[in-house]
């Protein structure tokens, strides 16, 4: 299992690279790996994004979608796709923590 | 076992393979059918492709510009006769009325499972960078212009044309 140490945490994540135990979650673990996903640094737009993922994860029981995201967030799709590009979907919920979303949409 | 350990102050870091900034994939995914049903199947894997960071360029071609069409698009219906996957026997598939019944079923079903229309996959697709376009010939042959087309339709090509356009691209043809 891949691990990643930074600033004195070690956390294990999954072979797609997604944090295995979320309790273990850090904002500071969310700029690393925005870093080395090629997301640079998190603007008060991309953790809008992510304060959203987490909370309706905590509710849902699961990670949200793309398009629920675009809806309920109050960022858009076309924006989520500048602020995350190369798969949204699947950067925000590695950024935020949260398991792979399993929808389609 | 080993466990691969990343740290942040290393000259050269290894990082898990899906985490690190991959080769740009392409697909390229073509839309002859017009049906409902057949409308789906496109549009939702040009979605999951840009959801995955792919780059996915779209094609509709035949059958497939009712989907592109205003007037249309929000009107496809699944078919009832001559359809095998349909659990109707084809001598009551082919009542008046059981077209447009069996396409309300099917459209309740998807919004009890909150999936977008066909006109939402469309606007979405297009906020997501995939590209839309229109086959030139089919366009002469249903007698269409450009504007009879929804606004994400980014131009109307031919088939040369979108061979250029999916270089380096998979494939998919619906």
């Amino acid at each position: 299992m891949p691990e990643l140490a930074y600033d004195g945490h070690t956390v294990q994540l999954n072979p797609e690279g997604f944090l295995l135990d979320k309790q273990q979650w850090t904002p500071q673990f969310a700029e690393v790996l925005a870093g080395k996903a090629g997301i640079g640094p998190l603007t008060e737009r991309h953790w809008k994004v992510i304060t959203f993922c987490r909370e309706d994860a905590a509710r849902e029981g699961q990670p949200p979608g793309l398009r629920r995201i675009s809806k309920l967030s109050g960022v858009e799709m076309k924006e989520l796709y500048q602020l995350f590009p190369k798969g949204p979907g699947k950067l925000a919920a590695l950024v935020a923590g949260l398991p792979k979303p399993q929808g389609c949409v | 076992m080993i466990t691969e350990t990343l740290t942040l102050d290393t000259a050269a870091p290894v990082m898990p393979e899906s985490i690190a900034p991959q080769p740009v994939r392409k697909v390229a995914i073509i839309c002859s059918k017009g049906s409902l049903d057949m409308a789906y199947p496109g549009l939702i894997l040009a979605n999951a492709a840009r959801m995955s960071g792919i780059e996915a360029t779209l094609f509709f071609t035949f059958w497939g510009l009712d989907i592109l069409h205003k007037e249309k698009v929000d009107h496809l219906h699944v078919a009832t006769v001559g359809n095998p996957s349909m659990p109707i026997p084809t001598i009551v598939g082919g009542l008046p009325g059981m077209e447009s019944f069996a396409t309300a079923q099917m459209k309740k079903q998807m919004e009890g499972l909150d999936i977008p229309s066909v006109r939402e996959m469309i606007e979405m697709l297009d906020d997501s960078g995939a590209e839309i376009y229109a086959c030139r010939m089919a366009m002469d042959m249903f007698k269409l212009e450009a504007d009879d087309l929804l606004p994400q339709v980014k131009d109307v090509i031919s088939a040369m044309d979108f061979f250029d356009k999916a270089a380096g691209a998979q494939i998919i043809f619906i």
